[in-house]
């Protein structure tokens, strides 16, 4: 045991699989059990030389991530195939919570909002939870983690906006009827924020406890440096799960947020 | 009863436990969360005359005994951050830090703040207390000791006292506002840097930054794992360095001192004001124990103070030297 511990240490892991999901997402299982993750936290990926971007987990054993190419960063990550190393300390952030007593969980997932949807899902259904799942996308290629998600949900359900799979529109469609019908004692969402707070805002409505994932621009995870402001709070150590009727109460919430330099722009 | 409360620049603050800049700082919501959390000031994220985005990640690497960091001054620049932090009006004093390339650069960053201070702006940034509003700052930090950013701080030579003087200067000649001089711990003759602070008018004199640069190498990746290569060191491991500084310069000037490193525990803060400190700023305590850091140090402080019959944190200011100043003039 040495004397001076590292409270967040880099992790370096062998990828064991490098999945294409599709045009642009990439999805890695490394040689990890962080048996310590919880669904709704993320870690610190670090490309040496390149730079460090904060990945929700959607799994914690395997560690599994999923990568969409949308820059710098992610497209070097996006680069790595199977054997090569992966680097990342965490896991960082509040995970999601599920109520004592509730049976029946609703996941709701935009995009690649659908990762930590997964997670939650397996995590839930293990401790004999029902979740039910709704995964939305602007189109058919958009929709992602379907197959393992279908297999932990007692029903899940594809909405796309052009129509190509599943109900065409948004979530919102399949997510009313879900709760009208009472599927949910705790609904969660990750996704584009107008998403979530489209989802939130039902929620509340049907008087079901909810709790959304807020993304914002993240440079030290731990809660220090403050780039991750929204109104006061930090999304990586206040979030990124927030309770719903909590991200509603935030002005910054589905309207803006802070680019690198913490000049606030429109979302 | 022993109390927390202390002069700061003719007014009364709650605690001599400051918000070190570049912490948190970067919005005016996350300022006010610092107070909430028991900061008796706060000292805004450093402002530069442009917008800058930082340096590309990892931005910190934990080491043993501390963390180092290479943020690269992300502001939103001078004229936004002072939209920002503007129309200030809680009970915790608010300063404004700004970085400059040179004495110039540091004159027109000063004569922005003085303008703010005197004339309403728009302010809150679109938020629902958005407003005109005048800025609402009590001092202007000037920072002259960043290890990690090429163009500013002692990578562009700021840390000598000639530099200090003229920059100490053209502050001082575009604002009337109270000034800060923060110096490096890591240049030698830290006191001499201080004297010609003192004497080309500064106000008070903050001791301490992140010393360095230090160097993090992940032996797995055999690489250096933060994105600039090199940061600043703070935390537990550069206090001794800081205590010994603020030691030197309360013997060398007679304005007050801030103490900026490694202050984590009450005992800490304690021991940075027996070395000469009126106050202390705190950073990377807020990641071994969270923004609630603040509050805590406060309430260590103001326990062993009862316990030790001190009524006022006054009373321990430099009380390790021989020679104690008299302080109530210095502060309020």
């Amino acid at each position: 045991m040495r004397k001076f511990e590292i409270i967040n240490p880099i992790y370096t892991s062998r990828i064991l699989k490098a999945i294409d999901e599709n045009y642009r997402v990439r999805t890695f299982e490394l040689d990890h059990q962080m048996e310590k993750a919880l669904p709704g936290q993320f870690i610190m990926v670090w490309i040496p030389g390149v730079g460090e971007r904060p990945m929700s987990i959607g799994n914690g054993s395997p560690l599994t991530i999923s990568v969409a190419n949308v820059g710098k960063v992610s497209g070097e990550i996006t680069k790595l195939k199977g054997g090569d190393a992966l680097s990342y300390r965490g896991p960082f952030g509040k995970p999601f919570m599920i109520p004592e007593g509730a049976r029946r969980i609703l996941c709701v997932g935009g995009g690649y909002g659908v990762v930590p949807m997964y997670f939650l899902s397996k995590v839930a259904r293990e401790s004999g939870i029902e979740p039910y799942a709704v995964i939305g996308g602007r189109s058919e290629k958009d929709i992602i983690w379907e197959k393992p998600l279908f297999a932990v949900c007692r029903e899940a359900f594809i909405t796309t906006d052009d129509g190509s799979r599943g109900k065409k529109g948004n979530v919102m469609v399949e997510v009313e009827q879900l709760l009208a019908g009472k599927k949910a004692d705790a609904a969660y969402a990750c996704g584009p924020e107008r998403m979530m707070e489209a989802v939130a805002k039902a929620c509340l409505e049907h008087n079901v406890p909810c709790q959304v994932s807020v993304e914002r621009y993240m440079k030290c995870g731990v809660g220090v440096c403050g780039s991750c402001e929204i109104n006061g709070r930090f999304a990586c150590i206040d979030g990124p799960v927030m309770d719903a009727e909590d991200a509603l109460s935030l002005p910054d919430f589905g309207k803006a947020h802070r680019d690198a330099s913490g000049i606030s722009r429109r979302l | 009863m022993a109390s927390l409360g202390c002069g700061f620049f003719g007014r009364k603050i709650k605690s001599p436990v400051i918000l070190a800049s570049g912490i948190l700082g970067m919005t005016r919501a996350s300022l006010e969360t610092a107070c909430e959390n028991g900061c008796g000031a706060v000292i805004a994220k450093s402002l530069t005359m442009e917008p800058r985005k930082g340096h590309e990640g990892p931005n910190i690497a934990e080491t043993e005994c501390g963390m180092l960091n290479a943020m690269g001054y992300p502001n939103p620049g001078i004229e936004a951050g002072l939209g920002e932090f503007g129309g200030w009006t809680r009970e915790e004093a608010l300063i404004i830090s700004i970085v400059g390339k040179d004495a110039k650069e540091f004159g027109v960053l000063a004569e922005k703040v003085e303008e703010a201070q005197n004339a309403e702006r728009e302010t809150g940034n679109g938020k629902p207390d958005a407003g005109n509003r005048r800025l609402g700052a009590t001092a202007i930090e000037a920072v002259i000791s960043c290890p990690h950013t090429p163009g500013y701080g002692t990578m562009a030579g700021q840390g000598t006292p000639e530099s200090v003087s003229d920059i100490t200067r053209a502050i001082k000649e575009r604002t009337k506002l109270p000034l800060i001089i923060k110096l490096s711990p890591s240049v030698p003759g830290e006191g001499k840097a201080a004297m010609a602070a003192e004497e080309a008018g500064a106000d008070a004199i903050n001791m301490g930054n992140s010393l360095g640069p230090g160097m993090k190498i992940d032996i797995a990746r055999r690489k250096p794992v933060l994105g600039f290569g090199v940061g600043g060191l703070t935390g537990p491991a550069i206090k001794p360095i800081i205590v010994r500084g603020v030691y030197d310069i309360y013997k060398s000037v007679g304005i007050p001192i801030i103490g900026t490193g490694g202050i984590t525990y009450g005992a800490d803060a304690l021991e940075m004001m027996m070395a000469g400190a009126s106050w202390v700023s705190v950073g990377s305590a807020v990641y071994y124990r969270g923004p609630s850091a603040f509050a805590e140090i406060g309430k260590e402080m103001k326990a062993w103070m009862e316990k030790n019959g001190y009524s006022s944190v006054d009373e321990l200011i430099g009380v390790a030297h021989e020679k104690v100043r008299d302080h109530k003039s210095d502060i309020y």
